[in-house]
This record gives structure tokens, sequence and C-alpha cells, in this order.
């Protein structure tokens, strides 16, 4: 009896201020909630995309070629109803529906950008903790990320995916070889500076052995940097992958991407412009949350850059 | 730069498959293959052919393009025009505008201006270049009909039609840079602003401009070269993307259609040449420091 009481007083007591600072916390941070706001709606948009009165996005119906956004038409049912389709973006040359693709576009770009993110990001802190770490090492690896990066990711990119089958797993892993080096530079950066560090001697002089020095000290100090970087990285493969599919080197067109319905609309852009204009506001508004998300992260972990750079 | 030679040499070699094997063609027997690769020197250790391939390189010599069956060196000439002007274009537009607006960001750090600046800076560099490029196409080259849609026209041929047809893809080029230029600069004024001696200019009674150019942007400008150096690498990519959306017969569109029709040799020139430009503007770049900044010395 005592213990409940004790527990229905204590919680309403923390609870207001908890909900000011939650307020409070948004305010400050607004890039973080206005970007994770956009971004948690087009990520929705992906998962949900069946749902959201989409048709088959690879359908071609030659009967409804080329239609204007908005433009509706009557379908006849098999059982002799009609029901009446709405295509909000158009079709494209094929008759397939715009909206549909734009919809289910989201998908791929999401998922090469989150791919990438992670991927470039476990393998870049592996290989920065030990350049950073074991000095032997540190010169030959470097040498070899400055190598990579003098090429710009672009074209590194795209001389990656010409040498293979172009597909979802090609284009991924041809946007994360360029991108390893920022994040191996990074990581290697912060190592050597906190491997100088006082804890870091006492660490040692404690008897720590290397595996759990690097886990305990040195790599927690690596993850905030590493989140922000990890951010601008995604937002970047989104724009490299939109990229390639564009220039036809990509992600190939049964799968709709934004990129590539944009690169099938250049035939016609300047009679139905439509299937450039909305691939491209969805992709310029993604990118723009992520990289919305990733200056907001940065004045949230970084202080000393706050409303800086 | 010896690093960067062989980086991209190990890099073609390991990933370029069997190039005897895509000369000799679908139908060849193994001797045939076998025959092609001694012709190429390809069944020679890995270190002379390095050796070899760089010799070739240093002379000039990319080896002959497989679609369009020419040596690669005469069709990189060919195509080098319409990009160079591009990118100088570009690179005078971009500096010209970024860095008043930087300054003027951090000048009016807080206000609107700066708020402006800096909205318009993350909105350039995350709506991709052909995006741009469209919506500059519809707006001011269908709608308002101001300018051509697509083309280029060679500088001997007219200044007149050579820069109404660069203007649009030079503006397009420009945005994602200026973005970047004017994030750096202001970040680096920023720093300057708060430094004594732009107190003791202002104290001595220097009007705010003189200030700005002569104390603050002298001072702020090793970052600001640094970037534009750096920069450069989105210049190149953008350059391969603008071409294809302007219909420029640059050497960005060359890389395109070398890498949709399979044409490794050019392929590998035209990175490797576009990679030598990004490392020597950056060279060029550390180089000026000793004259923006007389405490380094290399």
């Amino acid at each position: 009896m005592k213990a409940t009481q004790s527990v229905s007083v204590a919680v309403p007591v923390p609870a207001a201020p908890a909900q000011t600072r939650v307020a409070d916390w948004c305010k400050q941070y607004r890039s973080i909630v206005l970007g994770g706001a956009i971004l948690a709606m087009i990520v929705l948009m992906a998962i949900l995309a069946p749902v959201l009165g989409t048709t088959n996005p690879a359908q071609i119906d030659p009967a409804v070629r080329n239609l204007r956004p908005a433009a509706e038409r009557t379908v006849r049912n098999a059982n002799g109803t009609q029901t009446t389709v709405k295509h909000w973006m158009g079709t494209d040359s094929l008759g397939r529906d715009v909206y549909s693709r734009v919809v289910y576009g989201a998908r791929a770009s999401l998922i090469v950008g989150v791919a990438v993110a992670l991927i470039s990001a476990a393998i870049g802190l592996v290989i920065g903790v030990l350049a950073g770490y074991l000095r032997g090492l540190d010169g030959v690896v470097m040498r070899v990320m400055d190598g990579l990066m003098s090429i710009p990711a672009i074209l590194l990119a795209i001389g990656l995916v010409s040498l293979s089958r172009a597909g979802l797993r090609s284009v991924i892993l041809a946007i994360i070889i360029p991108e390893i080096p920022r994040v191996v530079r990074l990581v290697r950066s912060v190592v050597l500076s906190v491997r100088e560090e006082p804890y870091v001697e006492a660490a040692i002089a404690l008897g720590a052995r290397l595996p759990r020095l690097l886990a305990q000290h040195v790599i927690p100090k690596t993850i905030a940097p590493l989140v922000v970087q990890t951010t601008f990285i995604c937002a970047s493969a989104i724009i490299i992958e939109a990229t390639l599919s564009f220039l036809g080197v990509g992600i190939p067109p049964e799968t709709p991407t934004w990129g590539n319905i944009m690169a099938e609309g250049r035939a016609l852009f300047r009679i139905f412009p439509h299937n450039i204009l909305f691939p491209g506001i969805f992709l310029a508004v993604t990118v723009l949350a992520v990289n919305i998300l990733g200056d907001g992260l940065r004045d949230m972990l970084d202080p000393r850059t706050r409303k800086q750079i | 730069m010896a690093v960067v030679a062989v980086v991209v040499f190990m890099l073609l070699r390991l990933t370029t498959g069997d190039p005897a094997a895509i000369i000799a063609g679908d139908s060849a027997t193994a001797q045939d293959v076998a025959a092609i690769r001694n012709r190429l020197g390809l069944d020679r250790p890995i270190a002379e052919q390095f050796v070899i391939w760089l010799g070739k390189v240093v002379r000039g010599d990319f080896g002959e393009s497989f679609f369009f069956k020419k040596p690669v060196a005469q069709l990189i000439t060919e195509r080098l025009e319409p990009t160079l002007s591009l990118a100088m274009c570009t690179v005078t537009l971009a500096v010209s505008m970024a860095i008043p607006l930087g300054v003027a960001a951090a000048w009016k750090r807080g206000t609107w201006v700066d708020r402006f600046v800096m909205g318009l800076s993350v909105l350039g560099f995350s709506v991709p270049v052909f995006v741009i490029g469209y919506a500059f196409i519809y707006f001011f080259a269908i709608h308002l009909a101001w300018l051509p849609v697509q083309g280029y026209q060679r500088l001997a041929e007219g200044v007149g039609g050579f820069f109404q047809r660069l203007i649009l893809p030079s503006f397009t080029l420009a945005i994602i840079y200026v973005a970047v230029i004017a994030r750096i600069t202001r970040a680096s004024v920023l720093e300057v602003l708060g430094a004594d001696h732009v107190r003791t200019a202002r104290a001595k009674g220097l009007s705010e401009l003189p200030v700005l150019i002569r104390h603050v942007l002298r001072n702020a400008a090793v970052p600001i070269v640094t970037i534009i150096g750096l920069g450069i690498a989105l210049l190149i990519g953008g350059v391969v993307v603008t071409e294809s959306v302007y219909a420029i017969p640059g050497l960005g569109r060359l890389t395109v259609d070398a890498v949709l029709a399979r044409d490794y040799p050019t392929v590998q020139a035209v990175i490797l040449l576009f990679s030598l430009v990004y490392v020597m503007i950056n060279l060029l770049v550390d180089l000026t420091y000793t004259f923006l900044d007389p405490r380094i010395r290399y």
C-alpha cells in the first residue's frame, strides 16, 4: 500500500517538466523535427505504397498513353459495372500511372540511401579505427583512400556500374565505394585525437586490452560525428542513385525509381513535363529533408560548430 | 600523384574483366583470346604492364575506342571545347555569386538575409542537377521562350549564339557550387569578423565595405579557395549530367555514351583525365595558399 502511494505521488511531479522539456527540445532543434517529419512521411509512403490508391506501377496500357495530370477515365469492369480512375499525375508514354510509379519509386531511393549510408559507415568505421590505431597500417590505407577520393564520386560510381550488370545491388555497391574514404578520414581523425587523451593512457595503464580499449573508449567518441556524416552520405547516395538511373546506367526501368521515371520522360519533356516534374519534386524534397535532418543532428551533437557552418 | 596513378591502374585492371575476351567477341576460341591477349601484352606480369601502360598514357596514348573506332585521345580533344567552356563559365558565375552571398550572410548574421542565403544553400545542394536543369528549361526556354532549349554552338561560329546556349547550362551547374562556396564563405568570414584587427579597422573609422574586402575577406580566403578546389569534384560530376540534359557534345556526354556502349578504353581515359584535372587543380589551390597567407611555407 505504501509503495503504490509513493509511486502515484511521484509520477505526476516530473511529468509536467518532461512535457515542456520535449516542447523546448523541439523548439531548439526545429530542423531535426522538420527534416524527421518529412522523411517519416516519405518512408511511410514507401512502405504503404500498395494501399495508397496505386495501381501496378509496371502495368502498361496503350489506350491511355500520355494523359495529363488529373485526367479521369472510365474503366469497364468484367462484371459490367464502371469505375472511374483518376490519374493524379497523368500517365507516361507507355500508359503507366505516374502517381503509382512515383510512390513506388520512393522505395528504391530510400533503400539505396539507407543501405549505402549504413554499410559505408560500418566499413569506414572499421578501416578508420584500425588505420588510426595501428601506425603501420595508416600510411598504406590513407594513400589508397586518397587515390579513391581523387576520382569524383559520380564518375567512380558510373565507372563501377558500367562494369557489372545494372541492378539494385550493383548500384548500392558502386555508391558505397566512393563514400567509404570520407568515413575513414573522419573516423581516423577522431581516433588520432582520442588516443592521446589522458583517460586512454589511464585505461592502457590499467591493463585494458586493445579490443576492450577500442570498444569502450575510442569507438564511442566517433559515434556522434559518424551519425551526422552518415546522414549526409544518405542524402548524397540518393542523389547519385537518381543520377545513375537518370543517365540510364542505374536501376533498369522495370523497377520504378525517381531517376529512371525522369529518364523515360525526357523524350517528351516539352509536351508532357509532368513525367519529370513529379519525380523531380519528390526527389528534391526527400534529399532536402535528409539534409535538414543532418544539419539539425550536427547542431545537436557538435555544439562547437553550432550555427556556424 | 604516383599513388593516384597506381590506384587508377589497379582499379581499371581489377574491374575491367578480360578485355581480350571482349575484343575477341562471343565466337572466339581460346586460342584467339590468347593471341589477342599476347598482342595487347596482357600476359605479362602486372608490374611490367603497368610500366607500359603508364608510358603510353604519359605520351597521350589511351588506346583505341571500341565503339567510335578512333584513337581515344582524338575523341577527347574533339570534345574538349564544350566542356571547357561550360566549366569556365560555371566557375566564373559561381564564384562571383557565392562570395558576395556568403559575405552578406555572415555580415548580417541572424537576420533574414542570413536565413535566406542559408536556406538557398541547403536547397541548392539538395536538388539534383538534372532536376534544376529541367526546371530551368521548362521555365526559361519553353514557358518564357527567352533562350534556346538545348544544344551547343562552337565559339568560332559566333559569340552571341555561343553564350546564348551556354547561359542555362552554366547556371544549372553553378547552383550546387554556389551553395557549397557560400556556406564555407559565411563560416570563414564569421570567424574573421570576430578578430581584433577587424575591430581596430572599424575603430579607426574605415567604412564597412573596405573592412569587409581588405581585412575580412583577405583573411578568410584560405578555406574559400580550398572549397573552390574541392568543389571541382562536384563540378565534374555535374558536367556529366548537365551535358546530357542540355545535349552538349562534350566530355561528360562522351562518358555516358561510352558507358552505355561498354567502351572501356574511353571510360578509363575520361575518368583518368577528370581525376587528373581534379588533382592538378587542388595542387594549384595548395600553391595559392602561400600567396594568400604568407605564414604558410612549403
